[in-house]
């Protein structure tokens, strides 16, 4: 081996190591033997059942930190709405499908806990690419990922969500994967 | 000198064609349940389920798939021969449904034997009959007009003399130690013990040759649909597809029904008389749970190592187990 590559060090290369040849009798034994490994095989599959999630009827469960649709957040206690229209969701949003146009609170109608309100709240679903950088962004905790995932829809103007629908509960929940799962 | 077979019962030709009838009626149902059994096993064999939206448990997917080639357009592509390329699939259907009037599914029973004919010649017909349903795929994939279907049928030609022979050779074995060709009278002959026992060859031999015969994984070179697109049935749609793949389905409650009367004791099983055709169905369904698990397990095997597996070690096997069981039947 040396002499053929004179610039390798001796324990740099190894013999190739072939499997016995195909054909004759032994290979038609050997053959065999693996045919019937391969049938036991598949039976130990069929034995153990299928895997399969039957995925419209039950959901593979998610992680806790899955980022899936924002939601929009009221206080518990006031029923006050958490955002402020600050805008810097908007502005850490690196797909730009945030918009956020802010009011004034007026005494008697308050709707939020600060000065001001967001009166339109728009997540454009369409683009948004799910990085997470609107929650961490957000002063006030006000807008978070959620679980949901289902979001598919037939026409791009669905996909626009309002402020309504950020607020209001999904109507089914994405099953969390459990401690350990 | 010993006659090959004994039929002395005749029977009145209404009860043939009620019979012949009832086996249509009958296999007809079942080949449809084996197409969402295989489906359903298959993919248990590959951790899924299969087929489970149309009906319960997916039990209406054959019906679904029915519909679906029924309605397609009867294609024929421009450079097909109009004549031999409607034979095609009309040639296979007609043979597997010939080979199951010799399937034996009970003996005499209040006068009426529980098979189609008990035919003297019984295994020289089944391969006579079987044969025929390589003419189809043959014509089928010649007169397809297309290269596809050219190699499919190639290959089917070069597949039927590989297995053809040992088949045959396998099948000797128990026709030796049964004294006849007839089926009904080999499963009689196994009464104390199950063929499958003394000619274990014979029977390995003949599934193996059955696998190809069905042109079924590891060995369906003609169809290849990785390869060949679908072989000789490329050019086929709608319910000439259909009939081609409904043939495969016969063939194997054929080979197998063959293969439990030869060497599985036929319809012999513990219970009262009536319970014979369940004995033999349950038999054959055994053998084609083992025709599904093989297709679940092997990838096709290549052209030369059908081949040389036909020639080198499925005839060599199939010929010393003939000459060992006629020396000990002489012997004995």
């Amino acid at each position: 081996m040396s002499e053929k590559f004179p610039y390798l060090k001796d324990d740099s290369v190894v013999e190739v190591q072939r499997g016995p040849e195909p054909g004759g009798a032994g290979g038609a034994y050997r053959a065999f033997g693996e045919t019937l490994r391969g049938l036991k095989t598949t039976m130990a599959r069929l034995i153990e059942g299928p895997m399969t999630v039957q995925y419209p009827e039950e959901k593979t469960p998610v992680y806790p930190r899955f980022r899936g649709r924002h939601k929009l957040h009221k206080f518990e206690d006031t029923g006050l709405e958490k955002c402020v229209g600050c805008s810097l969701c908007a502005a850490a949003c690196p797909a730009d499908c945030i918009r956020v146009v802010a009011a004034e609170n007026v005494p008697g109608e308050r709707v939020s806990a600060g000065e001001r309100y967001a009166a339109v709240y728009e997540i454009n679903l369409s683009r948004c690419i799910f990085c997470g950088y609107c929650e961490i962004a957000c002063p006030f905790d006000a807008i978070t990922m959620g679980h949901d995932y289902e979001m598919a829809d037939y026409g791009r103007e669905d996909l626009i969500f309002t402020k309504e629908m950020l607020l209001a509960e999904p109507l089914e929940r994405t099953p969390l994967r459990r401690e350990g799962e | 000198m010993i006659p090959l077979a004994d039929t002395q019962f005749v029977e009145a030709t209404w009860i043939m064609v009620v019979k012949s009838i009832v086996i249509f009626a009958v296999i007809f149902g079942i080949v449809p349940v084996m197409t969402v059994v295989e489906r359903k096993l298959i993919g248990r064999f590959q951790h899924r389920y299969g087929p489970n939206r149309v009906g319960p448990f997916g039990l209406l997917q054959p019906l679904a798939d029915l519909f679906k080639l029924i309605s397609k357009e009867g294609f024929r592509p421009e450079g097909a021969i109009p004549l031999l390329y409607v034979l095609g699939p009309l040639l296979p259907v007609l043979s597997g449904i010939m080979a199951l009037a010799i399937i034996p599914w009970g003996d005499v029973q209040g006068g009426v034997g529980l098979y189609g004919i008990d035919v003297p010649i019984g295994v020289l017909y089944f391969f006579a009959v079987g044969s025929i349903a390589f003419y189809g795929l043959l014509l089928g994939g010649w007169s397809s007009g297309s290269k596809y279907s050219l190699l499919g049928a190639m290959r089917g030609a070069a597949q039927l003399i590989s297995y053809e022979v040992s088949m045959g050779l396998a099948l000797l074995g128990a026709i030796i130690m049964g004294g006849s060709l007839s089926l009904v009278s080999i499963v009689h002959a196994q009464g104390s013990l199950w063929f499958v026992v003394p000619q274990l060859v014979g029977f390995v031999v003949f599934m193996l040759a059955g696998f190809a015969e069905t042109s079924r994984t590891p060995f369906d070179m003609p169809e290849a649909d990785a390869e060949l697109v679908q072989g000789f049935m490329t050019e086929y749609g709608g319910m000439r597809f259909g009939s081609f793949l409904m043939v495969e389905y016969i063939e194997i409650i054929v080979v197998c029904g063959v293969a439990a009367a030869m060497f599985l004791g036929g319809w012999m099983g513990p219970g009262p008389s009536f319970l014979d055709p369940i004995w033999m169905l349950l038999k054959i369904f055994a053998l084609v749970f083992v025709f599904i698990w093989v297709r679940a397990t092997l990838p096709r095997l290549r052209y030369d190592q059908l081949m040389s597996l036909g020639w080198k070690v499925l005839l060599p096997l199939a010929t010393l187990n003939v000459l060992v069981t006629a020396v000990l039947v002489v012997v004995t």
